[in-house]
């Protein structure tokens, strides 16, 4: 009996707080867990649509009542690929660079 | 019938030689160049010839004869096409233009023979006849204006034939430009024409005349005043006349043959047959003709006196035309069109003998001009001598060589007209007797006394005394020595080769005769050009003359027939001989009898010498008048505050602000992704805003 | 209304680890955290009936993901963040556009709530893998096996990537 807006309101925070993250932290890997956490927020808005959609039917065919939880599957999926992958770059910048410092990671300058 | 002369034939001939010349003449010999130049030249004159031969009054021709060959502009109601006339006036130009300037070609053969640039002379000797003929036998004022322009043009190229020297470049920009704003007044004159008439072509009953013809005589300053006083200052720059004058003593600086060409016989004459072609409207103009005779008699005298003191002996025939310009001025200005046309062309023939006579002069001494280095040539260059006696015989006005006739014709027209009168009329016969004077003066320092060749110290134009080849650094202004090197080491005085007397001896031929086609009434003559001519110069109002009676309304010309004139008019022309040979007799005195006398009176009147030596300084006013202050303007606004500051800052501007945007838009890629993050969280906040005031406002 | 008790203490408990996650210096307080803000989104998850994703969540990312996190930390031994100058165009451009994207979407969302309904742990068959699964492999059955290609192709990613050049 929770409003969905509710859900769509925390999941909002967390995506701007996610963002906030981004911005504002000098670590790399930090700045990353922002964004699994931006992930994070994004999945939490579809597991609620899905739920909205299951139990308000509507009647447009092209919506799947389910469909919701399998793309969470799906970012889950690519949210893992992802981490693994710029896990390995962040390791590859470190190796490099010798510094997890993202202000110092500034040679693409014109 | 209307025959087709094919007119356009005649300034199309010198085009092409010149286009040849131009062209592919820088591979030729020289004798290519002379074939080129004469062939074209020739053909010219002999097709003008036939053409006025066919169209000679009473052949059948009806005269205006108007041949267009096509329409150039076509804007609203008004039209200018490229079309050609031949009338009596216009045969009498284009004969004296291509008759002497064929001759002037040929004897420009021998006198250019050492000069570089052999082909580049006669393109532009061509070219400028193409202009000429264009500008006498054009049918409208705009085709007219072309040719004017044109002249104009190779004027400027052919004084500043000898580019490499400043002064000779100098004289031809001072041509163009003092020319220039004569034909700026020329054309405002066009454009109040096409404003009141609509055309700007001459005859047909729609044409310019026609229509004047039809209004009443402007006594005030009316459009047809304006106009009139427009076209005359056109002509003042073309033809030399006070105030624009100052061009043509520079012109000098320009090869010999050019001189005669261009500044004696033809160009300079464009302004007169300008006038006597827009009779009509001068007609109807009394103020303003009334200012042309005023102007032409100022010019006159104006002319005459500063050229007693010149020592170059072109400068002095420079003046001397300005002067003899001056007396055809006046002409037009006391409506006697026809009596200007012939002193045009009697000036033409004895003018272009004069100035190709100094040029034999000056080949023979090896490219002295200052005639105190001159004397005692009349034994060592026979030939030349006894042309240039005729020609100097003719200029003074001594009967019965051809100067007399057309001067007397003028004179006698000044002194019985309104516009004129006894006082213009004296300064008339005043400026005859300086002219008399001043060019007995030349025929004495030259060819009398002995050759004083390198051994003379010019006094204040102080200066070690050179070998006549290197007098080349000439002395001051006006004796700047040569613009034509003739110091090709011969090795002493020598006559000219025959292709350059050739011409001389004819044009002395024509000196002599060529006055006899306006012999007077009152010496029993008839009067043939002026009959001839009579026909174009239907005057209107105002003709001089009180004796004209107005059933015989074909003639501008006083004191006709009626018998108590002919001992006025006996009177008249004896007073004017009798002012030249006052003159002859003054230079016999000061220049051969006792040498050292002009010293003794200009050191008398050191101060009035001073004045008429250095031309009144007019120069050096317009100088300080016109030119500095121009000058200035040019550079500290036009060229730095517009040209540099405006356009080159707007130009380089744009590229400086680019760059400057561009350094501040690169300030974005600074490497930091935190910034990179920034600017996307903004632009998707900017995003999701959007997309969400669509929603709610849908 | 229970529902609503419980939502309201897990998100807060959600809110309370992402600020957290700012908050902490050291990276691996922010990725413990992160795994706080996983765990208690798995349990709202269960407030919506959604069991698999749930556990999937608990599974998968906290239990994989952030791990890997943790482990790359651990290896590259990152310490305490230092403050460096950072870039103002960060601060004055970004955190707007943070704000700005926040109060349109909660203000929407707040003005829009009562029109939008609730949720509620409906139907048993919601949150069933049994379900997910046909739709996975029916409808989906294309984005799976890209999917799948997917993971190899990270996983040779990773392998190059981190492999120490000698």
């Amino acid at each position: 009996m929770v409003p969905l807006s509710w859900y769509l309101i925390l999941s909002g925070i967390l995506f701007s707080l996610g963002v906030l993250g981004f911005l504002l932290k000098r670590n790399i890997i930090t700045i990353f867990m922002s964004i699994e956490l931006m992930l994070n927020a994004v999945n939490l808005t579809f597991v609620a649509f899905a739920n909205y959609w299951n139990t308000h039917p509507v009647a447009d065919k092209s919506i799947v009542p389910l469909s919701g939880q399998v793309f969470v599957f799906f970012v889950m999926v690519v949210a893992a690929a992802e981490a693994a992958v710029g896990l390995a770059i962040i390791i590859s910048v470190y190796r490099t660079r010798e510094t997890l410092n993202v202000d110092r990671v500034n040679l693409l300058k014109l | 019938m209307t025959k087709n002369l094919n007119l356009w034939v005649i300034p199309l001939l010198p085009l092409i030689g010149a286009a040849i010349n131009g062209l592919l003449g820088r591979r030729f010999k020289n004798t290519m160049v002379n074939a080129v130049a004469l062939l074209f030249t020739a053909a010219s004159f002999g097709w003008a010839a036939w053409a006025v031969w066919t169209a000679w009054p009473g052949s059948g021709v009806a005269l205006p004869h108007i041949e267009t060959v096509a329409t150039w502009i076509t804007a609203g109601n008004f039209s200018a096409p490229f079309g050609f006339q031949l009338d009596q006036l216009s045969m009498i130009m284009v004969l004296v233009v291509t008759g002497v300037g064929f001759l002037i070609h040929i004897y420009s053969v021998g006198y250019m023979a050492h000069e570089g640039g052999y082909y580049r002379f006669f393109a532009y000797l061509n070219l400028f006849m193409f202009f000429m003929l264009t500008l006498v036998l054009a049918n409208n004022y705009l085709l007219m204006f072309v040719g004017w322009e044109g002249v104009g043009l190779a004027s400027y190229l052919l004084i500043g034939f000898f580019f490499l020297k400043d002064s000779a470049a100098d004289a031809g920009k001072k041509a163009f430009i003092v020319n220039r704003i004569g034909d700026f007044a020329f054309l405002i004159g066009m454009f109040l024409l096409i404003q009141h008439c609509g055309t700007l072509t001459f005859s047909g009953d729609s044409g310019v005349f026609a229509q004047v013809a039809k209004l009443p005589q402007d006594t005030g300053w009316g459009w047809i005043t304006i106009t009139a006083l427009c076209l005359m200052f056109g002509a003042t720059g073309k033809s030399a006349q006070v105030p624009l004058y100052v061009w043509l003593p520079d012109a000098m600086e320009g090869p010999t043959p050019v001189s005669a060409l261009i500044h004696a016989a033809t160009m300079v004459t464009a302004g007169i047959y300008m006038i006597a072609r827009s009779h009509a409207i001068f007609n109807l103009a009394p103020h303003a003709l009334q200012i042309v005779a005023i102007i032409g008699c100022i010019t006159a005298i104006f002319a005459a006196t500063m050229g007693l003191a010149q020592t170059d002996i072109k400068r002095v025939l420079a003046y001397s035309t300005v002067s003899q310009l001056g007396y055809m001025f006046l002409a037009c200005g006391v409506a006697a069109y026809s009596a200007g046309i012939f002193h045009l062309m009697t000036h033409a023939f004895f003018k272009a003998l004069l100035f190709l006579g100094a040029g034999s002069v000056i080949h023979a001494v090896g490219g002295e001009q200052d005639m105190r280095r001159m004397g005692g040539l009349r034994k060592l260059i026979p030939v030349t001598f006894w042309v240039v006696t005729i020609a100097t015989i003719a200029i003074a006005g001594i009967p019965p060589f051809a100067g007399f006739f057309s001067k007397d014709e003028i004179l006698g027209a000044v002194f019985h007209s309104p516009y004129g009168g006894p006082v213009i009329w004296g300064i008339g016969v005043l400026t005859a007797g300086l002219t008399s004077f001043y060019m007995f003066r030349l025929w004495f320092m030259t060819f009398f006394g002995e050759l004083k060749l390198g051994s003379v110290d010019l006094g204040e134009e102080a200066h070690a005394a050179h070998a006549p080849a290197q007098a080349a650094h000439g002395a001051a202004s006006h004796s700047h020595g040569h613009a034509d090197d003739h110091s090709h080491g011969h090795g002493g005085v020598h006559e000219s080769p025959w292709v350059m007397l050739a011409p001389l001896v004819l044009l002395a031929a024509l000196s002599i005769v060529g006055g006899w086609v306006g012999w007077p009434q009152f010496m029993r003559g008839h009067n043939e050009i002026e009959h001839f001519l009579a026909p174009v110069m239907q005057s209107g109002p105002s003709v001089a003359g009180e004796a004209v009676s107005d059933k015989d309304a074909t003639t501008s010309h006083a004191g006709e027939t009626t018998p108590e004139n002919t001992s006025e008019e006996w009177l008249l022309a004896g007073t004017s001989v009798a002012a030249a040979l006052i003159g002859l007799f003054f230079a016999y005195l000061l220049y051969y009898k006792s040498p050292g006398l002009p010293d003794r009176i200009t050191s008398k009147m050191h101060g009035i010498y001073m004045m008429v030596l250095h031309k009144y300084y007019v120069d050096e006013g317009y100088g300080a008048i016109f030119v500095k202050p121009l000058l200035a303007l040019s550079t500290v606004v036009l060229w730095r505050g517009v040209d540099q500051g405006v356009i080159d800052g707007l130009v380089n501007g744009a590229g400086t602000a680019s760059q400057g945007v561009g350094n501040e838009l690169r300030q974005m890629q600074s490497g930091n992704i935190r910034s990179y993050a920034a600017w996307v969280a903004l632009g998707g906040a900017a995003i999701v805003a959007y997309m969400i005031w669509l929603g709610v406002t849908r | 209304m229970v529902h609503q008790v419980l939502f309201i203490v897990f998100g807060l408990i959600c809110v309370a680890g992402a600020i957290n996650l700012l908050v902490q210096r050291h990276p691996i307080s922010s990725a413990l955290s992160l795994v706080v803000v996983m765990a208690s989104l798995a349990l709202i998850y269960l407030l919506l009936g959604a069991e698999f994703v749930a556990a999937i969540q608990v599974i998968v990312y906290a239990g994989a993901i952030m791990v890997l996190f943790v482990f790359v930390i651990m290896l590259l031994n990152a310490g305490a963040e230092e403050r460096t100058r950072g870039s103002r165009i960060a601060l004055f451009v970004g955190v707007p556009g943070v704000i700005i994207l926040a109060g349109t979407v909660g203000w929407m969302l707040v003005s829009g709530s009562r029109r939008l309904g609730t949720v509620s742990i409906s139907s048993s068959n919601f949150g069933e893998t049994h379900a997910i699964a046909k739709l996975l492999f029916k409808e989906f059955l294309l984005p799976f096996e890209i999917t799948s290609v997917l993971i190899l192709i990270a996983i040779m990613g990773a392998v190059v990537l981190g492999k120490r050049e000698n």
